[in-house]
């Protein structure tokens, strides 16, 4: 049996830590850096111990406050929460790791305050985990864009400043413009704001309202990136590579993605959605965004914004993947969540480590750069052989499983877009991998520099090994995603 | 005969009496002391109303043991004493709190004067609200209005003196209206009693004077509750003025005009006059919506932080209004939260203003860069009303919004671009807020400034009380919701 208590103690547990990461503050960095690994790792263990009841099938839930009948803040534990509930909790001890590496041998200001929000900011994907009706994850939802807006705006000079307010700007006018009147209206027609297996819409809405009341939650959870809500990914680029990593595969776009899953699952249902003519254009608005945003990536010179636009890209694989309404492909996005957060983190892990150890963020300055740092691109280039689907990398399990979904239902406009979106990836990241094994520096670097730090190393290989872990063992990840499958049967 | 049947008459008379006493205390601290016992009195009864009208929904007294219509008749509805919460509570809180910050704005000699300003005007908003003579409202309103003067004019800055002036005008004008639409219901009906005067009306055979009493009193009661555009007093009188007076008219001021404007219009008027809902739905939504799109827009470029909070307050008595024009239970319910939840924000801010105003002589926002380092606990403060006001879940602001946009989805079309107006007000909301916290927390203070150090200790308590308040009043609404949902249901009980 799992208490209430432990449902809420992983939203609780990371606050706790921010508070205690507050409390000792600047003067003593190395305690600081303990508190974060110890709630991390705590975290973790907590949450992954959620896992054994929940796969026996129990759902428990806990309701902390009702505020008007039908309007309640409440928990619940199912398995696609879990499922990210286990990611960012596990990714937050490996970016933890990480970070210390990064942020120490970069200088950089307002460590304190990193680490807090960072911390809240795990927080808030706990809430938005484990909410048990839309209100509550609205709530943390935002919390989330709030607590990541200073760690975007790191920096903190003018440019920066600026690319930061585009971020705050698009993911808060989308989540109250169009968010929030979608689930009003919900609650308008259904009464409830419940999660429910099968949906809580089939028997109150039809015709076209569906389709629109689609569109404000696909465009409104802007965290998702489906375009023309693009934009604030790669003006977040300005943001410390940590910081990256939270966003790209961590909590944020995982959390947006995951809410549009969510909600097409247990607000709409798919077999209501399936009927529904009116919704169909989700699929193309999706395949529109993979493939356009990976043109824009094969289009790219910096590294970061290269790697943001693939984000896009793989983003909407998921939203295709959900909007294709089968079993096999509903199951496919939940694994797709998982796969890219590993291939993703990996990439920008090695992307800071070029950056710590050379101080480059150019693509054409990566010639002959896998000799200096061998163990960085080694994992870079199992980090982008995941994004193309290559196996043995994670990304193969998951676009195994989006494609069987699309031939389930011959989905012909799926197969497609992932038959070129696969190429156009490889397009973009091989010639990368390429030069920097084979080819030699045109220059030689300023400072002659080996590998990253210990901490960015370790860090990065373990998100690479993660990567091909995934694609050996999935057993774990495919029995909790067949479990939301079977929901929707 | 006990006390708890006195209550209606004590709510008045306590504060109206201590008054006069107050200004005799010339001992230091001795007025504020006595003023805030007096206050903190005053909340008591009205708890004590409070618990009286939801037993036993009203509770009336006869002064003097007059029978109405002939004597004077207090009456406590659910509605008056929602209303006699947030008066009695916002200045009990502003009093308690902000003792350091009025004696920092007002010479120590002048202070029994304006503690005394300060229990009349507490006595005339309430005053206002239990009575139900309209004579009496007439009267009660004057005497707050003339102690708001006063306790506006105290502020140090000279510019309070024109902003003022104009306050007093406007003022002026609104009650004169207000008086001549009384006038004309007393030449037809011969009664001032407001229950009478529904009956009487009834009996009247020629309704044009009527109608143009409603006219007179509609526009009279807006111009005191600065419905847009009868707005002109407020923005500067509100920024100009002492800190903690600001904290306190803010939080009661418009709102008890707001509320004399309901019970007319749909307790008096509503039965008599044919098709008055489609009147004051087509006279008030406009200017709701004017008020709600314009203020919202100044509130975004305005350079002081109080002004900015004085045109958000606009716009706030837009959605009030805008909830009252819907004409429906859920819609005056909505209406009359936002009343509620809307003083609890900016009561808050305003508090967290008066501690903002300890350590900055000019409350621009330019001065304000970077202050939340060195005021990390007054910006808190700050950030948490401020989100009440924005209306994001689990703040007191989200209820009522939620609540307003339920109502308006009820009205088909129409609800939806209003709801589409709400939520665009929303953002604008969302941005003038956040321009606040930017430049608080990631500004870099200008260089030409000394650091300047947390507000006192005392201060940041009433700050922080009120703040929380908006959180407790977000995630257990019960309290309000039980009081609005009964006084809408009851305001509207005529409607066809």
């Amino acid at each position: 049996m799992t208490s209430e208590l432990q449902v809420l103690i992983p939203i609780l547990l990371p606050l706790g830590g921010a508070v205690g990461i507050a409390f000792v503050g600047r003067r003593y960095p190395n305690l600081r850096e303990t508190v974060t690994l110890v709630t991390a790792t705590s975290l973790m263990v907590v949450v992954w111990a959620l896992l054994p009841d929940l796969l026996a099938g129990e759902r428990p839930s806990v309701r902390v406050a009702e505020l008007i009948p039908g309007l309640a803040i409440e928990f619940q534990i199912e398995p696609l929460g879990m499922l990210f509930a286990a990611l960012a909790s596990l990714l937050w001890i490996v970016n933890s790791i990480y970070s210390i590496g990064y942020m120490r041998s970069n200088n950089e200001r307002h460590q304190t305050r990193f680490y807090v929000l960072f911390a809240v900011a795990l927080s808030a994907a706990m809430g938005i985990a484990f909410a048990g009706n839309l209100l509550t994850l609205f709530i943390f939802y935002e919390v989330l864009t709030l607590s990541t807006y200073p760690l975007v705006a790191h920096k903190g000079d003018g440019k920066t400043v600026e690319s930061a307010r585009t971020y705050l700007g698009i993911l808060l006018a989308t989540s109250i413009g169009l968010f929030l009147p979608a689930i009003v209206w919900t609650y308008h027609v259904a009464g409830t704001l419940d999660f429910l297996p099968g949906g809580i819409l089939a028997d109150n809405l039809t015709g076209p309202a569906v389709g629109l009341l689609l569109a404000l939650y696909v465009f409104g959870i802007g965290k998702a990136a489906v375009m023309p809500v693009h934009r604030w990914l790669p003006a977040a680029m300005v943001a410390p590579t940590p910081v990256s990593a939270l966003l790209h595969a961590v909590a944020v776009v995982k959390a947006g993605v995951f809410t549009i899953t969510k909600v097409v699952v247990y607000i709409f249902g798919v077999d209501f959605l399936v009927t529904e003519s009116s919704a169909d254009w989700l699929l193309f608005v999706a395949a529109f965004t993979v493939i356009a945003a990976s043109v824009v990536a094969l289009r790219q010179t910096n590294l970061k914004r290269l790697l943001a636009y693939s984000t896009i890209a793989q983003l909407s694989y998921v939203v295709m993947a959900v909007a294709i309404l089968k079993p096999l492909s509903e199951m496919g996005a939940a694994i797709h969540i998982v796969a890219h957060a590993f291939g993703k983190i990996t990439l920008f892990f090695a992307a800071g480590s070029i950056y710590t150890a050379a101080k480059k963020t150019e693509i054409h300055q990566l010639r002959g750069i896998g000799r200096r740092m061998p163990w960085t691109m080694a994992a870079f280039t199992i980090g982008a052989l995941s994004m193309i689907g290559v196996p043995p990398t994670a990304g193969f399990v998951s676009k195994w499983y989006i494609l069987a979904g699309s031939f389930q239902s011959d989905n012909h406009v799926a197969i497609i877009t992932i038959i070129v979106s696969t190429a156009l990836n490889a397009l973009y990241f091989l010639p990368i991998i390429f030069y920097a094994w084979f080819s030699r520096e045109d220059v030689a670097p300023a400072n002659d520099h080996g590998e990253a730090p210990l901490a960015i190393v370790i860090a990065l290989t373990v998100t690479a090994a993660l990567t091909v872990l995934l694609f050996l063992f999935n057993q774990p990840v495919l029995d909790l995603a067949s479990q939301l499958g079977r929901i929707t049967k | 005969m006990n006390l708890t049947e006195h209550l209606p008459a004590l709510q008045v008379v306590v504060p109206m009496l201590m008054a006069p006493l107050v200004v005799l205390m010339r001992i230091r601290g001795l007025p504020w002391a006595v003023a805030t016992a007096t206050s903190l009195m005053a909340f008591a009864i009205a708890v004590g109303l409070t618990d009286t009208v939801i037993d036993s929904y009203s509770a009336t007294y006869e002064m003097g043991s007059w029978r109405a219509p002939y004597g004077i008749e207090l009456h406590v509805t659910r509605f008056s004493a929602l209303l006699l919460l947030i008066v009695t509570g916002a200045s009990t809180l502003a009093l308690v709190t902000g003792r350091q910050s009025i004696d920092a704005e007002i010479e120590h000699d002048r202070q029994p004067l304006f503690y005394a300003a300060w229990l009349l005007a507490l006595a005339g908003f309430t005053g206002i609200v239990v009575t139900g003579d309209a004579f009496n409202i007439f009267v009660f309103m004057e005497i707050a209005s003339l102690a708001s003067y006063v306790l506006i004019a105290a502020g140090s800055d000279r510019r309070v003196l024109p902003a003022v002036f104009k306050y007093l005008i406007m003022g002026t004008i609104g009650a004169t209206f207000y008086l001549i639409g009384v006038g004309l219901i007393y030449m037809m009906t011969g009664t001032l009693n407001l229950a009478d005067m529904e009956a009487r009306i009834h009996e009247v055979g020629e309704l044009r004077p009527i109608l143009v009493a409603a006219g007179f009193i509609t526009l009279g009661l807006a111009l005191k509750a600065a419905v847009f555009p009868l707005h002109a007093w407020l923005p500067l009188s509100y920024t100009y003025a002492p800190h903690i007076v600001t904290a306190f008219l803010a939080a009661c001021s418009t709102k008890v005009a707001l509320f004399v404007l309901l019970r007319f219009d749909f307790l008096v008027f509503q039965q008599n006059l044919s098709a008055h809902e489609l009147q004051f739905t087509i006279f008030l939504m406009p200017l709701a919506v004017l008020a709600i799109l314009i203020a919202s827009g100044v509130a975004v470029f305005e350079r002081n932080l109080k002004g900015l909070l004085a045109y958000s307050s606009l716009a706030q008595v837009g959605y009030i209004l805008l909830g009252a024009s819907l004409v429906s239970v859920p819609g005056l319910t909505a209406a009359l939260m936002h009343m509620f939840n809307h003083a609890l924000a900016k009561g808050a801010l305003f508090l967290a203003v008066a501690c903002l105003g300890m350590r900055f002589t000019q409350l621009n926002l330019v001065n304000l860069s970077g202050v939340a380092r060195q005021m990390p606990w007054t910006m808190a403060a700050f950030v948490l009303a401020g989100l009440s006001l924005i209306g994001v879940p689990g703040t007191a602001g989200f209820i009522s919004k939620w609540l307003l946009i339920s109502a308006a989805l009820q009205e088909g079309a129409l609800g939806v671009a209003l709801v589409a107006i709400i939520v665009v007000s929303s953002l604008m909301a969302v941005v003038y807020i956040w321009r606040v916290i930017e430049l608080a927390y990631f500004g870099d203070p200008p260089e030409s400034t000394r650091p300047v150090s947390e507000a006192p200790g005392w201060m940041l308590v009433g700050t922080w009380v009120a703040a929380l308040m908006n959180i407790y009043y977000g995630v257990n609404p019960a309290l309000p919701i039980s009081l609005a949902g009964g006084a809408a249901a009851s305001l509207l009980q005529h409607l066809p």
